[in-house]
């Protein structure tokens, strides 16, 4: 499902003398099967384009494309439904959505609320809990009694289960532990490839962006001013700093590197085993020409 | 050397009628003098938060004793030991109660009725510490969560704490504002000897501590300097913690066979390591 916005701006409180744009013509192309990051400052509108998505937000002018539907400004748009349905949204601290009595019928709400039967939406539960990585005895327990961690876990199976194309992710991984946070990006990754989902990740994690996405768009007060992939991205720190965004901090110890070895290496290295494996062999090559 | 806060061989259960699950905090000593930085470092579900709610009088052990400034901690004693410590919490927007900057500082203050004079110098100052004197009357969505973060700090400078507490203060931020709110945090430990205590999992952070407590499944695994904590290595990313960046591309480097002399925990050390072992030669 291809998701695309064309011009779309986005003004709060509309009319009032307290009318505010946080998104000015933004158009942005999300082919079906892109892993997308947005990266941007504190109020750069990532939030607020991110609402877009569903159709939480409709746009104040220009049109947002969710596969076959289309929302145009000043038009009503009826039955959302549908498009809720597939674009799942994890919010930031999705736990504290958590409100059923047990952890089965919070991560079956959302499906049966779709017209999912019941036995369809416990099967879903069933298996999602495993793939989030939770026993599953824990599916009779009250949510209020895990730890944060597992909630994180049990609120984002509960959006998976109502088995979205479209996985719209908002700084998941928040105040997760390092290996928490490495566990639920690669379940994340995995289930994208496995699945062929459309992801968009809104991060401030240049290390996420440029790990896991195949494009990454920045915003910067409003606007969406780049759109590439993580190389052509983190290759320019000149347009990053203007957009006062800092390059990952891998690229950066690359830049210490090559200023002691005085030359560039041959290529921008986005994780650090890549980056050691350069050095390596930039460093084998300097022997050699001796 | 005087004490700041100390924990004497402590537990504590959210569940204690049942003897099946472990105490979320199990038998755990260690000490705070004043001036110290006290890192305490572990995965989710640690019992790094439980053992900030026992240092605030929000829990009490059922075992064992918790003292500040050498006294031990009981219902009677909580608000004047409460008013000891400053905290500052993860996340930047549940914190801040003023309209303006300098209302938000001077919250605490009209509520223990320091007298408006005297406020005014305190709110002052304490933006003054922290670098967010040029912004009293901003508000809060103005500013970034660095700067919100900063401001809370200054909150608690202003009710001159004998602790100040970060709990996961900077794990919603970005690598600017965190870096912002740490560099604010050594320089008041140099400027006022401010004693801290924090709780987090970024291991970077803890780089800049005095000491490192690494909690396991609710029980100190080790203490010691972050040198010889992240000395432990793979231990530490066993129990769901990282090694530092630097560790981390040193043992890359070397299993890629690029000579290196040491362990480093810092890029400066590597970035050293790699000219005298690779160039200067």
């Amino acid at each position: 499902m291809d998701i695309k916005l064309q011009q779309v701006s986005y003004a709060y409180s509309k009319g009032t003398p307290f009318e505010k744009y946080a998104l000015f013509n933004v158009d942005l192309t999300i082919p079906h099967g892109t892993y997308q990051a947005i990266i941007g400052h504190t109020g750069s509108g990532k939030s607020t384009i991110l609402q877009h998505f569903n159709g939480l937000l409709k746009p104040s002018e220009g049109q947002v494309h969710i596969g076959e539907r289309v929302i145009v400004a000043g038009k009503k748009a009826k039955e959302l439904k549908p498009v809720r349905q597939k674009v799942g949204i994890v919010f930031q601290f999705p736990e504290h959505q958590l409100f059923e009595e047990t952890v089965l019928k919070d991560i079956m709400f959302g499906p049966m609320n779709f017209g999912v039967s019941e036995q369809v939406a416990e099967a879903r539960a069933r298996e999602l809990i495993k793939l989030v990585g939770l026993p599953e005895d824990i599916l009779n327990k009250s949510p209020f009694d895990l730890s944060g961690g597992q909630m994180r876990r049990v609120a984002i199976a509960g959006v998976l289960a109502m088995d979205p194309e479209v996985i719209v992710l908002d700084e998941p991984t928040a105040g997760l532990d390092p290996r928490g946070q490495k566990e639920i990006m690669d379940m994340f990754y995995n289930l994208h490839k496995e699945r062929g989902l459309t992801t968009i990740l809104v991060t401030h994690s240049m290390e996420d962006a440029a790990r896991y996405a195949d494009q990454i768009a920045i915003m910067h007060e409003g606007r969406c001013v780049l759109n590439g992939t993580p190389h052509e991205i983190f290759s320019d720190s000149d347009t990053l700093e203007k957009y006062r965004l800092e390059l990952p901090h891998i690229v950066r110890f690359q830049r210490k590197i090559e200023q002691l070895m005085k030359k560039p290496l041959s290529k921008i290295c986005l994780t650090e085993e890549e980056l050691a494996a350069e050095v390596a062999h930039a460093l084998r090559e300097g022997r050699d020409a001796k | 050397m005087t004490e700041i806060l100390s924990f004497n061989n402590v537990s504590f259960s959210y569940t204690p009628d049942n003897p099946e699950l472990r105490n979320a905090v199990q038998d755990v000593s260690f000490s705070i003098n004043e001036g110290e930085w006290i890192a305490i470092v572990g995965h989710n579900g640690s019992g790094k938060s439980t053992m900030v709610k026992l240092v605030c009088g929000l829990l009490f052990p059922q075992d064992g004793e918790v003292r500040v400034m050498r006294n031990v901690l009981t219902e009677e004693n909580l608000w004047e030991v409460r008013s000891n410590i400053g905290m500052v919490f993860q996340n930047p927007d549940n914190q801040f109660v003023g309209a303006t900057v300098q209302d938000d500082v001077a919250f605490a203050l009209e509520n223990s009725g320091v007298p408006y004079t005297e406020m005014v110098d305190r709110v002052h100052s304490s933006l003054a510490q922290v670098k967010m004197d040029k912004f009293l009357n901003h508000e809060p969505h103005h500013l970034s969560g660095g700067q919100k973060q900063r401001v809370a700090i200054a909150g608690a400078l202003a009710m001159r704490p004998k602790l100040l507490i970060l709990d996961e203060a900077t794990s919603m931020l970005d690598p600017q504002g965190r870096d912002e709110v740490l560099k604010t945090v050594r320089a008041l430990r140099e400027e006022i000897g401010l004693t801290v205590l924090s709780i987090t999992h970024d291991v970077e952070e803890a780089l800049f501590a005095d000491r490192v407590l690494f909690m396991n499944n609710g029980q100190k695994y080790a203490e010691g300097t972050p040198s010889e904590i992240f000395s432990l290595g793979d231990k530490l990313v066993e129990f769901g913690l990282e090694l530092p960046f630097a560790m981390r591309m040193t043992k890359l480097f070397k299993d890629n066979g690029v000579l290196l002399e040491g362990q480093h925990m810092s890029e400066e050390e590597l970035v050293n390591d790699l000219w005298t072992s690779n160039f200067n030669k």
